[in-house]
């Protein structure tokens, strides 16, 4: 079964100008012990989807309708206090911004110690937790770190210390956001180590969320490409990378310097703006900048199979079948 | 080429309170740093998280004070310079800060936010609507941006709104931490661009923070790998990239991660933890980690060595070649 199965999820900001309708009808599944990842433009509504899974959004934000199956229960139907008692023990969360996690006037000891308060443990014993977890993320000197504030850490250690945090609970669920931005490449890839070590130690599933295509080629066995609040595209790695179907992804795949062999000073980007989330277009919402745009995209596509278990919101797939 | 940063053995020192830390005192984050910037280039500086990368560019942007060596601007010295002074600098030299939200004021709108330095520098003959909408059209966001708070953009969002207030004043030199992280390669495409045209345009230097080595490697002219504190390798980028002579910089170009699931990485394995700011490795301090390391490495520290456009500081430079030899 899967852990997390998101069905049809809308999710909108009221804003002066109107509805800002940052998530249309998404539907995202995250099986058992797998990690999918999600990739998409910047502002395509991936912190906007955490947020309504865990519930901790913004006061204007608003939640039209769908379904967010956790262990085969709605959360979306249940209350304040049940949700609380998920977060942090079933779910935990790396944030985007470090910071958000981190209490910037306690010591990173006392929030690793804190964390811990529903285990029957002595101080000494989450104490030690906390300073092997430490240790396992790369952090020198964890012993006496943890008597440190979290200003008194750079930016990548922040974000280790908060996956540490993250993993403490050993949760079913682990989701984060943008996780390893602050990380150098060798750490990367032993942090992308560790948390397959303990993904499947633990066995929980993640759900794990970067720009950084390479870290998601190496680290997810699914991933879901969305574009301005709608996913265009779902499958595993190797289908979305080795043979993507829409053309945002295919843009976005070769916008990648990483492919790029020649040295140069002028990178490719995808031409033109996402759409206005207020006044939406009809029709296919990548059509505005999609190179093979034709007749049939003035109409929303519907999410359709371009290989067993390889889905794409694109007209082109009934065309390239008939044709 | 007029050299516009000349950084000299720069060291920035913490002290650090209470626990094991009490006998220790001081930590040096940045510990003996120096290099060139020229006008109109772009220097980028990579290496392990921790290393001080943003310590040594706080500490050119007057934002830490350094300890010991020289940071001359234009042939100025700005260590030790009063903040008074140092204010009037901030026109031509300005920081990009590492967290994108964090470093935003949540209770200022983005107009204000981008709008900000002509604030401080008392220009008040601005127009400041026009200013804003100039800004954002710049990286990218409408301009109905400028009526909102940070908490109701998106991280990237936020990035780019950084990136407008750091340019918000033409400056000289731009020392920017994470420019592009959490952008998506699209926008990180476009706003190295727009860097990239500025730099052509005004001549703008850019000292740019980034662990994104593809990054890096198109846009930079010269680069500095730093280790624990030091730069442990330092020169010309194609060179560097072309042929790493220190075993850190090859381990650290062998790991950029390949947007392919099926990629063959040829990737070098570094020893142990990464070692204690406190108790610094004795001779090379990377041989607690090295691949390569002999006993000379653990008794000597190595020195400067130049080879082609580069320089790097390790006893066996050529070990990996050895090494991959061997492997084949
Ligand atoms: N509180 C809010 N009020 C109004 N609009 C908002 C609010 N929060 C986010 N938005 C908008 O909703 C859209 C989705 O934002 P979200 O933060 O989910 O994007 P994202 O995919 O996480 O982007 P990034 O990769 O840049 O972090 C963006 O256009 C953003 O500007
Ligand atoms: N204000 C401070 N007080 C005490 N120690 C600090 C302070 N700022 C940074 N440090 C320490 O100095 C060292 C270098 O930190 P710095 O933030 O410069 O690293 P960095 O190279 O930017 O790393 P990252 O890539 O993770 O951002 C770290 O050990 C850090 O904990
Ligand atoms: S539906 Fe049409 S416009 Fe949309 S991505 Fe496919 S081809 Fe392009
Ligand atoms: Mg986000
Ligand atoms: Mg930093």
């Amino acid at each position: 079964m899967a852990v997390l199965d998101i069905q049809k999820l809308s999710v909108s900001y009221a804003t002066p100008r109107g509805e800002l309708k940052a998530l249309r009808d998404v539907s995202i599944t995250v099986p058992d012990r797998k990690i999918v990842g999600i990739v998409g433009e910047s502002g395509c509504g991936k912190s906007t989807l955490i947020s309504a899974i865990i519930r901790l959004m913004a006061p204007n934000a608003h939640v039209g309708s769908g379904q967010v199956a956790f262990k085969g229960e709605d959360l979306l139907t249940k209350g304040e206090a049940q949700i609380r008692a998920l977060r942090g023990t079933q779910i935990s969360m790396v944030f985007q911004d470090p910071m958000q996690t981190h209490n910037p006037v306690l010591t990173v000891g006392r929030q690793m110690i804190d964390i811990q308060y529903r285990d029957a443990l002595s101080k000494a014993e989450k104490r030690k937790r906390a300073v092997d977890m430490l240790a396992l993320v790369g952090i020198p000197d964890p012993e006496a770190r943890l008597n440190q504030y979290p200003f008194e850490f750079s930016g990548g250690m922040r974000q280790r210390i908060a996956i540490a945090m993250a993993l403490m609970a050993r949760p079913a669920l682990l989701i984060a956001d943008e996780p390893t931005t602050a990380l150098d490449a060798t750490l990367e890839v032993q942090i992308i180590k560790r948390l397959r070590e303990l993904q499947d130690e633990i066995g929980c599933s993640i759900l794990f969320i970067s720009h950084h295509l390479g870290v998601i080629a190496e680290l997810c066995d699914e991933v879901v490409v969305m574009y301005a609040g709608e996913v265009v595209e779902a499958g595993s790695v190797r289908d979305v990378f080795h043979s993507p179907a829409h053309p945002y992804t295919r843009a976005l795949l070769e916008c990648d310097p990483g492919h790029i062999k020649e040295k140069t000073r002028n990178l490719p980007t995808i031409p033109g703006n996402i759409p206005d989330l207020v006044n939406l277009p009809s029709g296919c919402i990548f059509a505005a900048r999609c190179p093979r745009r034709f007749d049939a995209c003035t109409a929303r596509p519907a999410m359709a199979e371009a290989s067993a278990g390889h889905g794409t919101a694109c007209h082109l797939i009934g065309m390239e079948m008939t044709a | 080429m007029n050299t516009l940063l000349d950084i000299s053995d720069v060291v920035v020192r913490f002290g650090v309170r209470g626990g094991v830390f009490r006998s220790a005192g001081t930590i040096d984050a940045v510990s003996g740093v120096s290099l060139k910037i020229e006008e109109g280039q772009t220097y980028g500086i990579v290496g392990e998280s921790g290393s001080g990368k943003t310590t040594l560019a706080r500490a050119v942007a007057g934002l830490h004070h350094a300890s010991e060596g020289s940071i001359l601007y234009l042939g100025k010295e700005l260590r030790n310079l009063p903040e008074t002074q140092f204010r009037k600098l901030r026109r031509e030299i300005v920081m990009m800060f590492q967290d994108p939200i964090g470093s935003l004021s949540p209770r200022l709108s983005i107009k204000s936010l981008i709008t900000e330095p002509f604030r401080i520098q008392g220009m008040t003959d601005r127009d400041l609507d026009a200013e804003a909408r100039r800004l954002l059209q710049m990286v990218g966001l409408p301009p109905e941006f400028a009526a909102r708070y940070p908490y109701q953009i998106s991280g990237g969002q936020a990035r780019r709104v950084g990136v407008a207030r750091a340019l918000a004043l033409d400056p000289k030199l731009l020392i920017a931490d994470e420019p592009t992280a959490g952008l998506d390669v699209s926008i990180q495409g476009e706003m190295l661009n727009l860097l990239a045209r500025l730099q052509d345009e005004l001549g703008l230097a850019i000292m740019i923070i980034t662990h994104n080595l593809n990054v890096v490697r198109h846009i930079t002219d010269r680069v500095g790998i730093m280790y624990l504190g030091k730069l442990v390798e330092e020169g010309d980028t194609d060179t560097v990239f072309a042929s790493p002579q220190h075993p850190y910089t090859l381990a650290l170009l062998a790991a950029n991660p390949e947007p392919d699931p099926d990629a063959q990485l040829m990737r070098i394995e570094l020893q142990g933890e990464p070692p204690s700011i406190l108790r610094r490795p004795k001779g090379c301090e990377f041989h607690t980690r090295c691949p390569f390391a002999q006993a000379r490495c653990a008794a000597e520290v190595p020195d400067w060595q130049v080879k082609g456009a580069a320089a790097h500081r390790c006893h066996f430079p050529s070990a990996w070649e050895e090494n991959r030899m061997e492997k084949l």
